[in-house]
């Protein structure tokens, strides 16, 4: 491979998660862009193409409204919308474009404000009191679904993708859930910018408000506002840089973005595993990286539920045996595969479309040695994971720089 | 003229004996609840209406007591495998709590009475329910 199909992270940059009350959608992604710009130490006079999401309002041009108050060069502007694999889908689109040659340096923006937004996916019942049944839809229902045929609230499907994974291999209970949550609750601890940085007990987090069983309300996302950034270029680009800006950027080793292919009942209930775990082998592929290597994971643990099937789709274990992997200790900090040392979607939160770029800045802090108090020792690789239910699951490998 | 209307198009309510039926693709035999405009799996565009069968397992659940305005909770949602087919529905008449729902255990269709419209009909629901 040449330096010209090597692509590398040179600057990048997430706001702190949580309650922005005093910043709106733009100025949460001007904050999220010119600190990229400014930790790659380029100017968005330098930058060719910009691909940027805001999830919740996926229709108002995020990428120009950014544009009109950082910098309107009459660049290429991508809006993408990828459930929550947003931020991830705008990371791919720059890389893409500079992998292609069309551009020099390529910028990625997520962002979202969601303080307060509740629970996501459901629908409702507004016309519950129709003068008469009218069946209407693909279903021909006469009145919403969500609630009489299952349930559409995000907290709900990732209990079940959860309890299926249970009825497949076993091993798993309420209580191995919610230690998941414990463990990324108690990471969330050591990092400044996660939106919840609180210590739960076990029995804290299960005798808490049930959501959906076996969700709790600690084990599921935290909605919260916040943006994330990234400036890349390919590595004929980085030779001509400094010494510096070499030194800290970081390889991006692999980059993969796939979608659920058919599967008996994948119409029924999202399945986010085969997806996932298509996107890794890929990765490993072009990464020539095995999931041993990997010295830190942040996986999309939107629900407890749900970080347990990912340690078994991103191979992390053998199939089978996430449940085994977790009670081993292996995904704690000082264990052999860290996962979610960010504190995860769940106290890090999970201000949507921010989150497939945020993730991969948690991965980059701790490549450039740079994660303060909970910086995982001598890291240089490691993976940032998420999944957009519909669905969609981007996979990104990251390597330190050897400059 | 009241009579009976069923809350979704694949609940068949025929002759006391309801069950649901789904669209099987002619070539591939992959099975679909809603109307289609081709094959997910094979991309042929022939379909065939299939009864499915009437008892299962629960493959995947959750007690949902956290739901949108509206939707009377608690409810417990699922996934029903019906002899190789996967059904979405929720768990009717049994306790939604962790000690009465459990995966893999047996279910079967059953239906109920949802309410009446201006012209009385009445719509028709289904849901699993534990066979003992």
């Amino acid at each position: 491979m040449s330096a010209s199909d090597e692509i590398w992270i040179l600057g990048i940059r997430m706001t702190k998660f949580g309650k922005h009350a005093d910043q709106d959608t733009v100025d949460l992604a001007a904050e999220a862009a010119t600190g990229a710009l400014s930790d790659a130490g380029v100017t968005m006079g330098d930058i060719g193409v910009i691909a940027a999401g805001n999830l919740m309002a996926a229709n108002a041009g995020i990428g120009q409204q950014l544009q009109k108050q950082i910098g309107q060069t009459g660049i290429p502007v991508y809006n993408v919308a990828n459930a929550c694999a947003t931020g991830a889908t705008a990371l791919r689109t720059a890389i893409m474009a500079v992998k292609a040659g069309e551009v020099k340096y390529g910028l990625a923006v997520g962002v979202e404000k969601l303080s307060g937004a509740g629970l996501l996916g459901a629908g409702g019942r507004k016309k519950d009191t129709a003068d008469v049944w009218e069946p209407k839809g693909r279903y021909g229902a006469v009145a919403p679904i969500d609630g009489r045929i299952g349930t559409e609230a995000m907290p709900g499907v990732f209990a079940q993708i959860g309890t299926e994974y249970g009825h497949k291999y076993g091993g798993t209970s309420f209580e191995l859930f919610a230690k998941i949550s414990e463990k990324n609750h108690a990471h969330s601890t050591l990092n400044p910018f996660a939106a919840y940085q609180k210590r739960f007990t076990l029995e804290q987090i299960m005798n808490d408000v049930m959501i959906a069983y076996p969700n709790t309300r600690p084990m599921c996302s935290a909605n919260c506002d916040g943006a994330a950034a990234a400036v890349v270029c390919n590595g004929e680009t980085l030779k001509s840089l400094s010494q510096e800006q070499r030194r800290r950027a970081v390889k991006v080793s692999a980059s993969v973005l796939t979608t659920d292919p058919y599967e008996d009942g994948c119409q029924v209930l999202p399945n986010v595993n085969t997806l996932t775990r298509n996107a890794a082998k890929t990765a490993y592929e072009q990464a020539g990286i095995s999931p041993g290597d990997l010295d830190l994971v942040e996986l999309h643990d939107c629900f407890a539920t749900a970080e347990l099937v990912h340690y078994d789709n991103l191979m992390l274990c053998e199939i089978g045996g996430a449940a085994d992997f977790f009670n081993s200790g292996a995904t704690w900090r000082d264990g052999s595969t860290p996962v979610n040392v960010s504190g995860g979607l769940q106290s890090k939160g999970h201000p949507i479309a921010a989150t497939g770029i945020a993730n991969i800045w948690e991965i980059c802090h701790h490549l450039r040695g740079e994660a303060g108090d909970r910086q995982i020792e001598n890291a240089k690789v490691g993976l940032a994971h998420v999944i957009g239910l519909g669905s969609a699951c981007g996979v990104h490998i990251l390597e330190k720089s050897a400059a | 003229m009241a009579g009976q209307i069923p809350f979704v198009d694949y609940l068949v309510l025929d002759d006391g004996a309801p069950h649901l039926i789904a669209q099987e693709c002619e070539s591939c035999t992959a099975r679909f609840f809603d109307r289609r405009n081709a094959c997910a799996s094979c991309f042929s565009t022939e379909f065939r209406a299939v009864p499915v069968a009437t008892e299962g397992t629960v493959r995947a659940f959750t007690i949902v007591t956290f739901a949108a305005p509206g939707i009377p909770t608690p409810f417990v949602a699922s996934v029903v495998d019906c002899e190789g087919t996967q059904v979405r529905a929720n768990l009717i008449n049994v306790e939604p709590d962790p000690e009465h729902v459990r995966d893999g255990m047996k279910v079967r269709l059953a239906t109920f009475g949802i309410g009446a419209d201006a012209e009385g009909t009445e719509a028709i629901g289904f849901g699993f329910e534990p066979v003992n």
